[in-house]
């Protein structure tokens, strides 16, 4: 059997090769300590730590002093709310989030909410957009920071963060966002941007897994407090030998983004607009998010009268991710789709699409024929089609919960 | 997702996909489930004058055991009278199909629309049976 088409980018890209061969002699003959100050292997890794720093500032617009490396986006996110949180706790205790943030910074505002702070959640609209008048209203003279990612991971849609960065400037409330799901696809200039501390991954972006990056203000400086201590490495912000090899394959995957995204985005956007009108052309599908404030290689779709588990088992030929996680007991709706108002049948059967850099027309093809037969299929399966094709109101029928 | 091979080959070559004239005097109809929960599953079956079931069809919303569950049952009901047919038991299909304990609900949600059928076709009949109330009616 084939294996399947990838289109799941936002899980994880592929290294690009070209990536691979950067790191590989980091693994053989440079295999240094960045640390070691006193011989001709840790200069070596050294300079190499730092082209890459330099390659990540690039493709951002800021500082390479202004960038810790860190294990991925997870790390860099707990870093920078804990870090923000408890060196300004004495100012006030209150942080303001999204619902349909990452689990990353749901989790870490959860415990931070253990150890007495208070966080609000913003709703957002149907959209998947903030609704600025409500994040306005919810700020208070105890806010000390303010999280919210640039691009969601499961809908694609691209927050309004210049002017939210401009309207927490004048109030003096912190900004961090995150970034992970962003570069190589929008362009960010730290220069412009009014944020504070921003977080990246590498692997999203053709890098590879275990190392990411946050980004900490110098103009104005920005003080977190180190939540891994050790040996003082990244000026005492991230304790801890540097991969000298993940690095350096952050920083060429960091500098083909920048060198290569014009070009490789318009080729992203005409594919997914190709899956877009191929998904289109069924009926009772709804879009999930935005589809102007995007990015071009998202696609998250709800296909109607057909159930979730059904849909992921019947669309196995490509690799996508789905609303529903239905490999335990209870089928748990995702709660990024729930937060857009959707129902749950509607976000269980929902399939995000993301397109990237190896992706081809044939790809694309294969999957809208492959969703087209398959859903037709399911649905002619379907009692819900059915009465809906008869013109019964399936939400004005009484039905016996079990 | 471990499906056994009787649950794949029931899901992706199901049985007796379709739809019978609910109006049909000789035609009994079940339809259990609700979509909030995940499953819908209707179940009909036409029944000669002998009191055998000759025929059933099916159509499930829900996940592959599901939708084996009811393929699996009209192949079941077919060739057996109404009270045979009701002896069907979940326990028989959550074995037949090697349910894992998660699934064992759909096999449940098909005796429950054997049942219903049963009950619908009886009620047209005047033979006392009560209408389940598992047979829903669009309001």
């Amino acid at each position: 059997m084939r294996p399947p088409i990838y289109l799941d980018y936002s899980a994880t890209t592929p290294v690009d090769p070209r990536v691979v061969d950067k790191m590989v002699p980091f693994l053989y003959d440079h295999f240094g300590n960045p640390a070691s100050r006193s011989h001709q292997f840790g200069w070596e890794a050294e300079d190499a730590v730092e082209m890459a720093r330099q390659e990540v500032a690039s493709l951002v617009g800021c500082e390479a002093k202004e960038i810790v490396w860190t294990s991925g986006a997870t790390e860099s996110i707990n870093l920078a709310l804990k870090g923000a949180a408890y060196f300004h706790q004495e100012r006030g205790r209150h942080l303001i989030t999204v619902k349909t943030e990452h689990k990353a910074t749901l989790d870490t505002m959860r415990e931070l909410e253990r150890h007495g702070f208070e966080v609000t959640y913003l709703d957002v609209r149907e959209d998947g957009l903030i609704d600025f008048e409500a994040l306005k209203a919810a700020l208070r003279p105890d806010t000390i920071l303010v999280s919210i990612m640039y691009v969601n991971n499961e809908i694609g849609v691209i927050q309004d963060v210049p002017a939210i960065g401009e309207m927490l400037r004048e109030r003096g409330i912190l900004f961090h966002v995150d970034s992970a799901q962003a570069t190589g696809k929008i362009d960010i200039n730290l220069a412009d941007l009014k944020v504070d501390l921003m977080s990246f991954s590498a692997h999203k972006t053709y890098g590879p897994k275990g190392v990411g990056a946050l980004f900490i203000r110098r103009k104005p400086r920005v003080r977190i407090e180190a939540q891994i201590h050790g040996g003082g490495h990244e000026r005492g912000f991230r304790s801890g030998t540097l991969p000298t090899h993940q690095i350096v394959g952050m920083g060429e995957a960091f500098r083909l983004a920048r060198v290569e995204m014009a070009t490789e985005n318009a080729r992203i956007r005409r594919l997914r607009d190709r899956l877009l009108a191929g998904v289109q052309a069924m009926e009772e599908i709804y879009i999930n998010g935005s589809l102007e404030q995007r990015v071009p290689h998202n696609l998250n779709a709800s296909f109607n009268y057909v159930e979730g588990e059904s849909l992921i088992m019947a669309v196995k030929g490509i690799a996508v991710s789905s609303g529903s996680a239905c490999t335990s007991a209870s089928l748990e709706p995702s709660y990024v789709l729930r937060a857009l108002g959707r129902s749950d049948e509607l976000a269980h059967s929902s399939i995000r699409f993301s397109v990237g850099r190896f992706t081809t027309d044939a790809d694309v093809d294969y999957a809208v024929d492959l969703i087209q037969t398959k859903v037709g299929k399911l649905r002619e399966m379907s009692p819900l089609w059915e009465m809906y094709k008869e013109g019964i109101d399936i939400n004005s029928v009484q039905w016996a919960a079990h | 997702m471990a499906y056994s091979e009787k649950v794949v080959d029931h899901y992706e070559n199901p049985r007796n996909v379709g739809s019978l004239d609910k109006d049909d005097p000789s035609v009994g109809t079940g339809m259990v489930g609700a979509p909030a929960c995940g499953d819908v599953m209707k179940l009909q079956i036409r029944v000669n004058e002998q009191g055998v079931i000759e025929d059933a069809r099916f159509k499930t919303y829900g996940c592959g055991s599901a939708i084996a569950s009811s393929s699996l049952v009209t192949e079941w009901v077919k060739g057996k009278t109404l009270d045979q047919a009701a002896t069907i038991r979940n326990s028989d299909i959550a074995q037949e199909l090697a349910l894992p304990p998660v699934k064992i609900h759909c096999s449940i949600l098909a005796e429950d629309a054997i049942k219903a059928a049963i009950d619908d076709y009886r009620s047209k009949h005047g033979s006392g049976a009560e209408l389940s109330s598992a047979d829903q009616k669009a309001a």
